[in-house]
């Protein structure tokens, strides 16, 4: 096996909030103990509600903030938050394309900034190198001197992706790019993602919320609860075989677009707990119905082969 | 006779750039318990036909239809003094953002409250006794001590509760939500929709449901009408409208769905984006994007009959094939056998 572009070891982020002038400050622990390989050309999807800490993983892959304990490798080299060197090799796509472009740049110019921020190439370089990029991402080089105003939502995230692609990074932090999008422009998108995986060997950290989607792009999946990894695996596993009842119960959540197909669904109780005063034990333990005092006593590690590990007592 | 009846509705709005046609012709009914759904993409004007019933729309929107009806009596024709008599009473809204449609300055319990106080007269003790009837009916743990809590003291989930809670108040015979589940998590969505239909079943309420999501379609509605760019494309139940959509541009929309695809392949997807206001096509407005388009598409188009969905189309889909096309229908026909 080559070596993985993008490795995590127990990766943990707190975060202090302050709670007044009298009361100690509080500890929020974000992400806590998230331990993963990424390798080129592969997509590792990212699953979990809000509060997860799905996108707190995204800020410490990206560069953004240093982890609280544990360490990322970035190609095989130790990653800190200083250290230019690493950053172009790790790009982000956000999830809303109508916040994410500066309206009052051209398409050109958000294109070009990382070149000139990180290159030395003259501006006839960076003309035929923004280009190449807009075909390649289904936009025209007549686009160039436009506003983002006038491109559709669908536009706008293909150039967000381009200006993503501009350093040919190696991985590819994907923060729901499509869950802001509608449905038939959701399809295209995905394509388009495929598409470049494909031809630039990238590797994708997929942050979602929408199993379909998952389900569809994802070769691993990690399922995320309260910070902590609950479930992870290939998806061909996690999806016929959910072990964690909580990934059993997102499963049966997600409405499948089927009328005739008529399926038992898990009903959660409650909700996603505090995370300033996570319960004992497993988090999922106050909402899980085969909970028993174990569940309450000791988090359970994280276990299993190859294709799938599951951080439960009492798997399905 | 249909609860809501709603015949070739028309929404335009006055922009600086010229008159904007939200809403196109819209024609709709919904039977006493009954849950419709209206899916479309955004553009397709499934919210502003309903706020157009609300009356909750700006006074830049010129609102035209045939006939808009609810229970017998003609909403067109009353004066808004009367129409809030039935605003919030006996049709009642939910909407898609639960955290800002709630006042973040007053309790929970004046919120209810104040729905009480107008439509049913009820004192202070009765109302407070019903407000927690409701809350506890939506499925909110200790409600008494919930009626004192501030919209923010509360997650999404719970909100949306409330929100259902004022809603049903004063026992509507129809309930609008308008993608009530969008902003919500995937657990809370599920809890929600169950919650949404079990009411519905017990109240026998009449439901219409907004939303973008053919999954939430799938697993509540039964009749489903389908709205592109601000006109009806097509209307049918729901088992029907998933084995055989009879609209290019549903079927093309179903087949887009990751779900249906093979994992890991590429996904069909429909070419361009929604027409706006100044590209608006001339005769099919799907006529761009579609695969089956004439000559004949880009001049006009017919409205099919109810046995074909009503769709809006020259060459309505049976079976995937297009009937009457003037070249693919053998051809696909053939390729299908």
């Amino acid at each position: 096996m080559s070596e993985p572009v993008l490795q995590g070891k127990d990766l943990s982020r707190f975060y202090s909030v302050k709670r007044g002038m009298f009361k100690p400050e509080a500890i929020v622990r974000a992400l806590n103990g998230v331990t993963f390989e990424l390798h080129s050309g592969k997509t590792l999807a990212v699953v979990g509600e809000s509060g997860c800490g799905k996108s707190t993983l995204a800020r410490l892959v990206t560069m953004i903030e240093d982890p609280s304990a544990g360490s990322l490798l970035i190609d095989g080299k130790p990653a800190h938050v200083g250290d230019k060197s690493l950053r172009s090799l790790v790009q982000i796509v956000f999830q809303n394309p109508y916040g994410s472009l500066n309206p009052r740049q051209k398409v050109g110019t958000i294109l070009e900034e990382p070149l000139v921020i990180n290159t030395r190439d003259d501006a006839a370089t960076r003309r035929r190198k923004v280009e190449e990029m807009m075909t390649k991402v289904g936009l025209r080089p007549e686009h160039y001197d436009r506003y983002p105003h006038m491109f559709s939502g669908g536009q706008r995230q293909r150039i967000a992706i381009a200006r993503a692609l501009m350093l040919r990074p190696k991985v590819l932090v994907l923060d729901e790019p499509v869950s802001a999008l509608d449905l038939s422009i959701q399809a295209q998108v995905l394509n388009l993602l495929m598409d470049l995986q494909k031809e630039m060997g990238l590797a994708y950290l997929f942050i979602s919320h929408g199993l379909s989607v998952v389900r569809h792009i994802a070769d691993e999946v990690m399922v995320m609860y309260l910070g902590r990894p609950v479930e992870m695996g290939t998806a061909e596993s996690v999806f016929a075989h959910p072990k964690h009842p909580y990934t059993a119960a997102l499963l049966s959540a997600t409405p499948m677009a089927d009328p005739e197909g008529k399926r038992e669904r898990i009903q959660l109780q409650g909700e996603l707990p505090s995370p300033l005063k996570p319960p004992a034990g497993c988090p999922f333990n106050p909402r899980c119905w085969r909970a028993t005092e174990e569940c309450r006593q000791a988090m359970p590690p994280l276990e299993g082969d190859e294709a799938q590990q599951f951080a439960c007592y009492h798997p399905l | 006779m249909s609860l809501l009846e709603i015949k070739n509705l028309t929404v335009e709005f006055e922009t600086s750039s010229g008159l904007f046609r939200a809403v196109d012709g819209v024609s709709l009914s919904c039977d006493k318990g009954e849950i419709l759904s209206i899916v479309g993409e955004s553009g397709s004007g499934k919210s502003v036909s309903m706020l157009a019933v609300m009356g909750l729309l700006p006074w830049t929107a010129k609102i035209t239809a045939d006939r808009m009806a609810f229970d017998g009596k003609d909403l067109l024709k009353m004066s808004p003094r009367q129409r809030r008599k039935i605003i919030g009473k006996d049709i009642a809204m939910i909407f898609q953002e639960p955290m800002s449609s709630l006042n973040p300055c007053f309790t929970v319990g004046y919120q209810l409250g104040e729905t009480l106080r107008f439509h049913m007269g009820l004192g202070r003790a009765a109302r407070r006794q019903r407000s927690i009837e409701l809350l506890r009916l939506v499925g909110i743990p200790a409600p008494e001590d919930r009626l004192s809590n501030y919209p923010h003291q509360m997650s999404g989930g719970m909100s949306q509760r409330v929100m259902i809670a004022m809603a049903l108040a004063c026992n509507p015979k129809l309930l609008i939500a308008d993608e009530p589940t969008t902003a919500l998590d995937v657990t809370i969505q599920a809890q929600i929709l169950d919650l949404l239909v079990r009411l519905q079943k017990e109240h026998g309420m009449a439901l219409v449901l907004i939303t973008h999501d053919m999954g939430v379609v799938a697993e509540t509605a039964e009749r489903v009408q389908v709205q592109y760019a601000g006109q009806k494309v097509e209307e049918q139940p729901v088992k029907e409208l998933f084995r055989d959509p009879h609209h290019p541009y549903t079927a093309a929309l179903l087949s887009s769905l990751p779900e249906r695809a093979t994992v890991g392949g590429r996904l069909p997807s429909i070419p361009g984006v929604v027409p706006g206001q100044h590209d608006r096509p001339t005769g099919c407005l799907f006529s761009p994007r579609c695969t089956f388009a004439t000559d004949l598409c880009r001049r006009s188009v017919t409205l099919q009959p109810p046995s074909l969905g009503s769709a809006l189309c020259n060459y309505p889909l049976v079976g995937g094939v297009p009937q009457n096309h003037p070249g693919k229908t053998a051809a696909l026909a053939e390729e299908r056998a």
